[in-house]
Parts: C-alpha cells; sequence; structure tokens
C-alpha cells in the first residue's frame, strides 16, 4: 500500500481510455440517440397532424353527406311535384279533349239527322208529285189537288 | 506468501490477499518482483503493481470494446436489446452531466462515462470470489494478485489525480491565472478596502488551498477506503470455513450497492468539481 509509479500508469492509462472515449464511443452513440430522438419527435407530430386531418375529412364528408341528402331529398319532392302536374295536366286535357269530341259528334250527328230528313222530305216531296201526277193524269180538276197537295206536304 | 511449514496463519493469509505483485528497483539497485510486503515498500516510489495495471486496463479495455461496438452499430432505427442497454448507460451519464453541468464541454461527458463504466467494471471485480484468481496465479508461479484496482490506493489516487488536473487547467482555462488566484485568494474574506484584502488574501489562500486539495484527496480516498473495507471483510469472511457461505452471499448483496454507489459518486463528484471549475465568481 504505497504510493508508486503506478499512479502514474494509472493516470495514463485513464487519459488514454477516456480519449478512446471522446473519439469514438461518445459522439457516434450521442449523435444515434439525438437523431433518434428527433425521429421520434418528427413522428409524434405526424400523428397529431393526421389525427387533426382525419377530424378534419370527418367532418367534411358529414357535412358533404348532408348537403347531398339535402339535394336529393329537394329532388325527389320537385319530381313528386312535376308528377302530379303532369298527370293533372293529362287529366284535364283528356276531359277537354273527350268533351270536344263528344260535342264535334253530337253536332256531326245532329247534321246528319238535318240532312237525312231535307233528303226524305224532298224525296217524299218528290215522291207525292209523282204520285199526284199519275193522279192527275187519270185526272179530275188540277186545282184542288194541287191544294191537297200542298196540304200533304206541309203535313210531311 | 507460503510460510515455512506450508500453513498460513489468519494474519498472514490477509497479509497476502492485500499484497500487490509489485516489479520494482530494490535499494541495492536491482529489479526483481518484490517477494512480500516489507521489499515492496523498500522499493519506494520506482515501483510498479504489475497486478492493479493489468487488471484496470483489462478492464478498460473491456470497456472500450464493450461501447465500440454500441458506437459501430448505434444508429437512429429500433435498436436491440444490447444495443439499448448501453445506450442507457450513455443516457443516464448524458442526463446527470447535463443536470450538474451548463457550460458547454467536449471532453466532461465521453470523461464521466469512462470513470462511471470504468470505476464499476473494476469495484465489480471485487465479486468474484477472493481466492479463484489468486489461487490460478499460484499455480502459475506468480505470488501474489490483487484483483481489485480500486483496493489499490495508487490507482484510486491516479484518477483522482488527473481530475485535479482537469480541475486546474479548466479553471486556469476559463477564469485566466489571475482570475484563478483571485477565487483563491479573495474567499471566503472578502472586503472592498485593498489594506484589508491584502491582509486576507494568506488566510484565504492557506484555506481555499486546502478545500482544493481536499477535493481529488477526498475523491480518491473515498473510492479506495470503501472497496478495501469490502475486500477486506470478503478475506476475513472467506477465513470462517463453511459458514462463509451465507455470509458472502449476504455481503455480496450489500456489496453491489457499495460497487455501483462508489462508481456513480466518483462520476459525479468529478462533473461536479469540474462544472465548479468552470462557474465565474
Amino acid at each position: 500500500m504505497n504510493i508508486n509509479m503506478t499512479i502514474i500508469g494509472q493516470i495514463i492509462a485513464m487519459i488514454v481510455f477516456v480519449a478512446f472515449c471522446m473519439k469514438y464511443i461518445w459522439p457516434p452513440i450521442i449523435t444515434a440517440l439525438d437523431e433518434r430522438r428527433a425521429k421520434i419527435a418528427e413522428g409524434l407530430a405526424a400523428t397529431d397532424e393526421a389525427a387533426k386531418a382525419l377530424e378534419l375529412a370527418n367532418v367534411e364528408a358529414t357535412s358533404i353527406t348532408d348537403n347531398a341528402r339535402g339535394q336529393a331529398s329537394e329532388i325527389i319532392e320537385a319530381g313528386n311535384q312535376r308528377g302530379i302536374q303532369i298527370l293533372s295536366q293529362a287529366k284535364d286535357e283528356a276531359v277537354a279533349e273527350r268533351e270536344r269530341q263528344v260535342t264535334a259528334a253530337d253536332a256531326e250527328i245532329q247534321q246528319s239527322a238535318n240532312h237525312a230528313r231535307e233528303t226524305l222530305r224532298q224525296s217524299v216531296a218528290t215522291l207525292a208529285v209523282l204520285g199526284a201526277e199519275k193522279l192527275i193524269k187519270k185526272e179530275i180538276d188540277p186545282k184542288t189537288h194541287e191544294q191537297l197537295l200542298e196540304k200533304l206536304i206541309a203535313e210531311i | 506468501m507460503a510460510s515455512e511449514n506450508g500453513t498460513l496463519t489468519s494474519g498472514e493469509y490477509i497479509r497476502h490477499h492485500l499484497t500487490n505483485l509489485t516489479y520494482g528497483q530494490n535499494p541495492d539497485g536491482s529489479w526483481s518482483f518484490a517477494e512480500n510486503a516489507e521489499q515492496a515498500t523498500a522499493m519506494g516510489f520506482w515501483a510498479i503493481n504489475v497486478d492493479t495495471m493489468f487488471w484496470s486496463f483489462f478492464l478498460g479495455i473491456v470497456f472500450c470494446w464493450l461501447f465500440r461496438r454500441v458506437a459501430k452499430k448505434a444508429e437512429a432505427g429500433v435498436p436491440s436489446r444490447g444495443v439499448a442497454a448501453i445506450e442507457f448507460i450513455v443516457e443516464f451519464v448524458d442526463t446527470s452531466v447535463r443536470e450538474t453541468f451548463h457550460g458547454t464541454s467536449k471532453l466532461i461527458a465521453p470523461l464521466a462515462l469512462t470513470l462511471f463504466v470504468w470505476i464499476l467494471l473494476m469495484n465489480t471485480m471485487d465479486l468474484i470470489p477472493v481466492d479463484i484468481i489468486p489461487s490460478l496465479g499460484m499455480l502459475m508461479g506468480i505470488e501474489f494478485q490483487k484483483v481489485v484496482p480500486t483496493t489499490d490506493v495508487n490507482a484510486t489516487m491516479g484518477m483522482a489525480l488527473a481530475v485535479f488536473i482537469l480541475i486546474i487547467f479548466f479553471s486556469i482555462k476559463i477564469k485566466g491565472v489571475g482570475g484563478f488566484m483571485g477565487e483563491l485568494t479573495g474567499q471566503p474574506f472578502a472586503a472592498d478596502k485593498l489594506v484589508w484584502k491584502i491582509i486576507f488574501a494568506p488566510i484565504n489562500l492557506v484555506l481555499e488551498l486546502v478545500g482544493l486539495i481536499a477535493k481529488p484527496v477526498s475523491l480518491g480516498l473515498r473510492l479506495f477506503g470503501n472497496l478495501y473495507a469490502g475486500e477486506l471483510i470478503f478475506i476475513l469472511i472467506a477465513m470462517l470455513g463453511l459458514y462463509q457461505l451465507p455470509l458472502h452471499f449476504g455481503w455480496a448483496v450489500f456489496h453491489l450497492l457499495i460497487v455501483l454507489l462508489q462508481a456513480y459518486i466518483f462520476m459525479m463528484l468529478t462533473i461536479v468539481y469540474l462544472s465548479m471549475a468552470h462557474e465565474k465568481h
């Protein structure tokens, strides 16, 4: 337990190891640790950002869906209205058409009937004249007969 | 150290375990290994404790190899378990340094790491059963073998002295010679008038020098004393025959604490002393 040269040897050994540590051990390990710390911080920040972006996207998606839903119901509503409108218009038109056709048919019928009646009247008159002529040929007084005929025609 | 009849008294056994393998110059001028403690003492300063040097150097190499392997592999990616364990130690030392030392110095952190791990490894040698390595040494013809370098006052004082040199170096580098001298003579008794300053200066110088020198002495002797006492108790327990087994275990558990704590204290005090050297008053 005496102080001797070992003390100097120990100092030299210490200098050697500290120098080695200073040059080859400490810098690479500390650099790696710092880099890793920076990387982790970066990753955490990115995660936060991504979470925020997701939240924003969710909000946006909800608003878009709501919008779309509103628009869809509006469109359906308008479609329904339009359908009802078209239907009632068609009904109105159909009714009007029917009426018009009925009226036209009535008029035609009336006209045909009048025409037939007129024709008939003419024919009867002719027939009467013919009959009268035949009677006249056999003869009596034409004047009296004419009177009679006229009376007959009027009656028809 | 075998006695004449081949048996050892307990005193001889203890003394044998506490003697370094010393190589040095005998008083008559010849160089040889000391055959006993008296001869080693007679060698004076020009002797070297071969076992202390061997084990401390060997453990320093272990430290360098272990940490260099990790330093080569270190990258920002996911570390393996072994790398993470070493990085944990580095991070621990780095935190300790940052908390205590606020200046910028490229030396202090690696110095603290080296001292911590190196001293830890040297202290851990104490947990190897006391007779194993010396017995192997005896088989190979080596008479003395102290395997725990930190139980040699030369080793601990050597490190403390290196720290002391750094304290002086940084004090002068940061404050300049004048600043350093001013610090040594201007405290703890301060005065405004020049006359009083001159009167106080020698008193202050003595007080501050005592404080300054106490730093390395306490640093080295604290480590040495703790480990030496621990080693001594291991040796005493080893002489108890069969009862030594549970006692060895119990003391080893306590000693684990001392091993770690003394390495930590040495590192921490080194940082504190050097940060004090960096501070301007």
